[in-house]
């Protein structure tokens, strides 16, 4: 049985996700640290549904809104004449939506704990907005910067929930660990599903016990 | 450059109308192009927010629509805003690259600040006043067209502040750039300003050069504590037996204690209104060490029992708090010669 | 301290909710429509009621051998209820095939209207045909038994998208996510399913016969209220109830 295979697709998934997630959380996170707009509660709010949320709730609407009659699959099909639903692409799409909150919030932390006056004294010192923004405020939020990424990247791989529902299980495609594993468990086969399962748990130790141990270098310095 | 009087002259247009919750910033005045120009008022009075206007960085107030980074303003914070991820070096380097031209050297703005022993350090590990001094730096690097000064001192202790007063002093002696200096301590004004802005909730009081501003008895900012004038000096010769300085100024001589390097010209000294007393003759043995003639040039009352009287000596100064109930039993007048007591003077520069 | 309270209480809960007049079936998620009018007719005559769970036979067999507490099993396959009367945990004697499944052919898709589905299958112009997971599904593994049987497998694997459980292989279709769908044909019955575009039934001789069996658990094997609801299982009027859903009962 193909231990790796899935295992290496859940990794390609985290990874471009966690990717796609910092081109898309950082802006939101940088708008949400800095507006003072009424309402910024309820887009607070709608970022940190997915925590709350069942993953059941979100594959069934993305199950929906992907799929041929849902206003972004029907955009995709004209566009690709295939669906989004049971595609990478698709997975990512959903990943992106359920790892979320997870890549907001410690940027937005981040953000939020930046002297305002730090901002001022680049932009006075020559740095646009965008500049500044740059070379002063993400290399300060690197700590959160680290902390989203590995959060990000975590929660999409031990996604189950919505994958189970718009994945399709298909080798190579959607079949990620999580599913292979639930598989192996109801076909019965025990030995491959404790193979996968403390293949990840080796991973997922490792990730997170880097992402402390800088964490206290950091802490420390 | 063709003579100073006509740069003297020469000023930069400060409009600003801004309101800020429930203040009100109504500004309209122009900062002369050369020198030190002191903004004064109590703290609420809106000097901060005067300078963020200037630099940008409140939105939507006067004509000039840039953002900051393209006004060539400066702005030297109250608490300096070094970047932490970055060394002493980084941080002066961050406005210099960014500037595009060199207006001034960068290790005579190094030497003239005292940093060059702190380049690879991290501003973590700096001083109060070691980190003013490299903010300064970076903002004089960033070759500005102005440079914007919000009580620099103001967080630092006396010991630290006295550290850092020589250093501002070459500034203003040294660079050509126009300094704006909110203060709320006249003390920090006489030395430093050239000219002076007061301001009042929001608004321009008064405003114009230092000594003629300090002289002035109609202004309520200007009197009680804060009332006195400051006169130039040039010290003379030092008395060792008893360390007293003999400085010469246009109505007379001033004995001062402390040794005074008599190769500086024009040193300013700062007289207080309640340190001076008038008498109508030469008093005789006093222990007052100054005493000089002088005509009275003015009198106002300033509260219900305290007048000032301005004294005219040589072409300067002086002003004088005195009681009311004094003015009335020595029956002083406008123009009358009197003999001014000067109790106490101190060499702000 | 509330930890130690809730512990308490669930220590509590199950000798009241075990009582005889209580029975607690497991029943595949495939049968679970028909499972609930079984019931409810059953409850009506004798006054027992019947308390159903419902999931993948994998998961409720997973689940029984972990001592979930279960009296009845319906399952899909006839694998499972073999493997538990032969490890102790279902009374011997007791395993029956109650009903033999079939597949249909399905689609809502407007574009495949007038279509025959089976030659729209063969000729493989459609977006993504569903199948449950073979591995896991005993629908699922006859889907691909009648897909090689009948030379397809070859067409239509680079379409086949796979669902965990008959119902979601379903839902796949229902959504349109997927265009064509084999599934039960006993789900044909659900209420809520969009209208049917094309059907197409799967000859039963393309794939091993779907024979569903229940077995009685060995927990139960005393109990009066169990041992009653299966036998009523085996009754002419539930094969009726049965029958009416689309499956076929060996009588």
């Amino acid at each position: 049985m193909e231990i790796f295979g899935p295992l290496w697709l859940s990794v390609q998934l985290a990874l471009v996700t966690t990717f796609v997630l910092f081109l898309i959380g950082t802006p939101v996170a940088w708008w949400l640290a800095r507006t003072a707009a009424s309402w910024k509660p309820a887009a607070q709010a709608i970022v940190a549904m997915p925590i709350v949320l069942p993953p059941t709730v979100m594959g069934f609407y993305l199950l929906i809104l992907l799929g041929p009659y849902g206003a972004i699959g029907s955009w995709w099909f004209e566009l690709t004449g295939s669906t989004l639903t049971f595609s990478f692409t698709g997975l990512v799409i959903a990943s992106c939506i359920y790892s979320l909150p997870f890549a907001v919030q410690p940027m937005q932390n981040a953000f939020e704990s930046l002297p305002r006056q730090m901002l001022e004294f680049a932009w006075t010192q020559g740095a646009s907005k965008r500049d500044a923004f740059f070379s002063v405020a993400v290399p300060m939020s690197a700590r959160g910067f680290v902390a989203a990424a590995v959060l990000s990247f975590a929660h999409t791989l031990g996604e189950f929930g919505v994958v189970l529902m718009v994945g399709g299980n298909i080798p190579g495609e959607t079949r990620v660990v999580s599913i292979a594993i639930y598989d192996h468990v109801e076909s019965l086969q025990y030995g491959a599903a404790h193979q996968m399962s403390l293949l990840l748990l080796a991973f997922a130790f490792t990730v997170l016990l880097g992402m402390y141990m800088v964490n206290r270098r950091w802490s420390l310095r | 450059m063709s003579g100073v009087s006509s740069i003297r002259q020469q000023l930069i247009p400060v409009q600003h109308r801004a309101s800020l919750g429930s203040f009100m910033l109504d500004v309209d005045v122009g900062i002369p192009a050369q020198g030190v120009t002191g903004v004064f008022g109590e703290s609420g009075s809106g000097k901060t927010t005067l300078l963020r206007c200037i630099a940008g960085l409140e939105t939507g107030s006067g004509t000039d629509s840039r953002p900051p980074h393209e006004r060539g303003v400066g702005y030297v914070f109250q608490e300096p805003q070094l970047f932490p991820h970055m060394s002493v070096e980084g941080n002066i380097e961050y406005g210099r690259r960014r500037a595009g031209a060199d207006r001034l050297d960068k290790d005579h703005v190094v030497e003239m600040l005292g940093i060059g022993n702190l380049l690879s350090r991290k501003p973590a590990g700096l001083s109060g006043g070691e980190a003013q001094r490299v903010a300064i730096a970076a903002v004089l690097l960033r070759s500005p067209e102005l440079i914007l000064m919000d009580e620099p001192l103001a967080s630092l202790d006396q010991r630290r502040k006295d550290e850092l007063l020589p250093y501002l002093d070459r500034l203003h002696d040294e660079l050509s750039v126009p300094i704006v200096y909110v203060s709320h301590s006249i003390d920090e004004v006489c030395r430093l300003c050239d000219h002076l802005i007061l301001i009042e909730d929001g608004r321009v009081v008064a405003d114009g050069e230092l000594h003629a501003m300090l002289a002035r008895l109609d202004i309520p900012m200007l009197t009680g504590r804060n009332a006195g004038t400051v006169i130039n000096a040039t010290p003379d010769r030092h008395d060792s037996d008893y360390d007293l300085t003999l400085f010469r100024f246009s109505g007379g001589e001033l004995l001062v204690p402390g040794k005074y390097d008599s190769t500086i010209p024009n040193m300013r000294l700062r007289i207080a209104a309640s340190d001076v007393s008038i008498c109508r003759t030469r008093p005789q043995k006093t222990t007052i060490l100054n005493v000089l003639p002088a005509e009275i040039d003015e009198i106002q009352p300033t509260g219900s029992s305290t007048d000032l009287v301005r004294l005219a000596i040589g072409d300067d100064l002086l002003v004088a708090q005195v009681t009311r109930r004094s003015v009335t039993n020595l029956d002083l007048r406008k123009g009358d010669h009197v003999f001014a007591q000067v109790k106490s003077v101190t060499v702000r520069r | 301290m509330p930890v130690r309270k809730l512990l308490l209480v669930a220590a509590l809960l199950p000798g009241s909710l075990l009582a005889d007049d209580v029975v607690r079936v497991a029943v595949a998620s495939n049968f679970i429509q028909t499972a609930a009018k079984l019931t409810k007719h059953f409850s009506e005559t004798t006054a027992v009621s019947v308390r159903i769970s419902s999931g993948s036979t994998g998961k409720l067999y997973a689940q029984i051998i972990n001592g979930a507490p279960f009296d009845v099993f319906l399952a899909a396959d006839t694998e499972r209820p073999r493997l538990l009367e032969q490890d102790g945990y279902a009374v011997p004697g007791t395993r029956a095939t109650y009903a033999t499944g079939s597949l249909v052919l399905w689609s809502r898709d407007e574009r495949l209207r007038g279509r025959n589905c089976r030659e729209v299958l063969q000729r493989g112009d459609y977006n993504r045909l569903a199948i449950a997971n073979p591995e896991t599904a005993p629908y699922g593994d006859a889907a691909m038994q009648f897909l090689v049987a009948e030379g397809l497998w070859q067409g239509v694997s680079s379409h086949v998208v796979y669902g965990e459980n008959i119902v979601q292989t379903l839902n796949y279709a229902a959504t349109g996510n997927a265009t064509l769908a084999i599934v039960a044909a006993s789900l044909m019955s659900y209420p809520g399913l969009p209208s049917t575009v094309c059907m197409w039934r799967v000859p039963q001789s393309s794939h091993a016969a779907l024979n569903q069996q229940l077995v009685l658990l060995e927990r139960a094997a005393d109990d009066e209220a169990a041992n009653s609801f299966v036998e009523y299982l085996r009754s002419d009027r539930a094969a009726a109830i049965i029958e009416r859903d689309g499956y076929t009962v060996v009588r």
